[in-house]
């Protein structure tokens, strides 16, 4: 009996694993496809549409202003998350839960309404098409995800190392120069990650701020699906991916990495 | 000297460019949105009556029961599906865990638009499904599967699906699985053992699950405006054709302002049952 619910839900995860991994590597399997048109299985295979891909001006546009906005996003959301977080792990004041809950709200808010606030006042300032701006607008909603991943990584720096640090005389920029962002290196690392890879993910608030100039490799691929399926999107799609698959392997590096720190210190206490 | 100089820091002073990225680029906007928008309607008896007329014109009144009835469907869905994914996680060790967790997270920081699109190519009227389905025989003609209410779920609930299994996991890890075992000692049938102590206790998860997904499908945009058919209009659609088709700033500032307001009530919630801290399942 408990034998028979066991296998039942093992193929039960079985299948749901599948269903989940489906619709990415469908998306894998059509970007090599050789043929003109979609369909599925491809009848023979050819790095056609990827040629197409990289081969097109407007589409190595698109990727060269998704990279810009997701490194000035990404720069700035660690930098200011960073501060954050450490307020929130070192800092004394009230209602901590509610400042922090506070500074989470960009993730909760629809983007479609930051994206139209967004738009409102960029289209005064004529900075439509500014990547710059838009890698600043970004950054409210990557800072959020720097937030979440650094108060936990934050919380394992122990605090008796800062004050050895500074009872010797140490400066507090010094202090946390050669102390704290060593020992918190992994998790900014990965933070920063996830703030690039949301950023290069991120099509709403592009949508309305990139204008004709910055269109951004979601914002084509948004573009595109409203005309037609066009392979050339899968080899897109799949690149996307691959960025996404690069984020995580890195990360679980960083995660080694920060394991290994971790019952190093333990061992040496 | 410098003993001195230490104390007088304050590292609570470190939110504040934070906050200063915050206010600049996100409450500023959307406060100037909001009041330059409505400003222009003159008086406040205007702005009132044009709310009026706003929120209960048919095709709005119509767009908010289709988000709430697709965003309650969809949380239902991811909970009943999830549910045991969650279970298997917090059970499992080794590779099993590794590759279960790998399928959840794999999706889950992939792009909305790439998950949206594939399940475009899968669910078109020539795609996988309806293809593999007619060369077996099971169908005739093609299935209807895209832009349709079918379609915005299956898009929804595979967008939203790691938000629900990640929130249930975490709180069924904590989970003492004695008590479950104790039950079993004591007489229980499995059934009852998960309606009486198993059920109860992940109930912390499945709410915040619930809220969270709940909370992110009904400001959805792009999974909607890509998979629904012309009956599937969500409000964050008609925010947008407000603002890039019809020009009506007035009545986009007014539909943002009752979502913003929907989700806000919706978070404080949230943050009640909730750690915010766990938002992300991490």
């Amino acid at each position: 009996m408990g034998r028979a619910r066991g296998a039942t839900l093992s193929f039960y995860i079985a299948l749901a694993c599948l269903l989940l991994m489906v619709p990415i590597l469908i998306v894998c399997v059509l970007a090599f496809s050789g043929e003109g048109y979609l369909r599925f299985p491809p009848s023979s295979f050819s790095f056609r549409w990827f040629a197409a891909f990289f081969g097109d001006t407007r589409w190595r546009q698109s990727l060269s202003s998704s990279l810009i906005i997701a490194l000035i996003a990404c720069v700035i959301s660690t930098v200011l998350g960073f501060f954050a977080a450490y307020a929130f792990v070192r800092g004394d004041f009230r209602a901590k839960k509610i400042v922090l809950s506070v500074l989470l709200i960009p993730i909760i808010v629809p983007h479609v309404i930051t994206a139209i606030a967004m738009y409102f006042v960029t289209a005064k300032f004529g900075l439509i098409g500014n990547v710059v701006w838009i890698g600043f607008c970004h950054a409210v909603v990557t800072l959020p995800i720097v937030v979440l991943i650094l108060l936990s990584s934050l919380q394992g720096v122990d605090i008796n190392l800062e004050r050895a640090g500074l009872s010797l005389g140490g400066s507090r920029v010094y202090v946390f120069r050669r102390v704290v962002i060593p020992l918190a290196f992994p998790g900014i690392m990965s933070s920063a990650l996830f703030a690039f890879l949301a950023s290069f993910d991120e099509l709403i608030i592009s949508l309305f701020l990139a204008g004709v100039r910055a269109q951004t490799l979601p914002v084509r691929i948004w573009n595109s699906l409203h005309l037609e399926l066009e392979p050339v999107i899968a080899a897109v799609s799949a690149f996307l991916i691959a960025v996404t698959g690069v984020v995580l392997l890195f990360d679980m590096l960083l995660r080694s990495l920060r394991d290994a720190k971790a019952t190093g210190k333990d061992g040496s206490t | 000297m410098t003993q001195r100089a230490h104390r007088a820091f304050d590292p609570s002073l470190l939110l504040l460019p934070a906050f200063a990225l915050l206010i600049l680029l996100f409450v500023i906007p959307l406060v100037w949105f909001f009041v330059g928008v409505l400003a222009e309607e003159g008086s406040v008896g205007a702005v009132v009556e044009r709310f009026v007329d706003v929120l209960t014109a048919p095709g709005i009144v119509n767009a908010l029961v289709t988000t709430n009835w697709i965003s309650a469907l969809v949380t239902v869905l991811t909970l009943v599906i999830g549910y045991p994914i969650a279970y298997y996680l917090a059970n499992s060790t080794g590779w099993r865990f590794a590759l279960v967790l790998f399928c959840i997270i794999v999706p889950y920081f992939t792009s909305v638009i790439v998950r949206t699109y594939s399940w475009m190519v899968l669910l078109g009227r020539n795609g996988a499904i309806n293809q593999t389905l007619l060369s077996l025989g099971i169908i005739d003609a093609p299935l209807q599967l895209l832009y349709n209410k079918m379609g915005v779920l299956i898009g929804m609930t595979y967008v939203l699906m790691p938000y629900m299994v990640l929130t249930l996991y975490a709180t069924m890890r904590s989970i003492d699985t004695n008590l479950v075992r104790a039950a079993y000692g004591l007489g229980a049938s499995p059934l009852y053992t998960f309606r009486k102590v198993y059920f109860p206790l992940s109930l912390h998860g499945v709410i915040s699950g619930a809220l969270i997904v709940f909370i992110l499908a009904i400001g959805f945009f792009i999974t909607p405006a890509l998979m629904g058919g012309p009956s599937d209009v969500m409000i964050a659609m008609l925010i947008e054709r407000a603002v890039e088709i019809t020009l009506d700033w007035t009545s986009a500032a007014i539909m943002s302002m009752a979502l913003l307001a929907m989700t806000l009530v919706l978070y404080v919630i949230y943050y009640r049952v909730t750690d915010v801290r766990r938002m992300m399942g991490a």
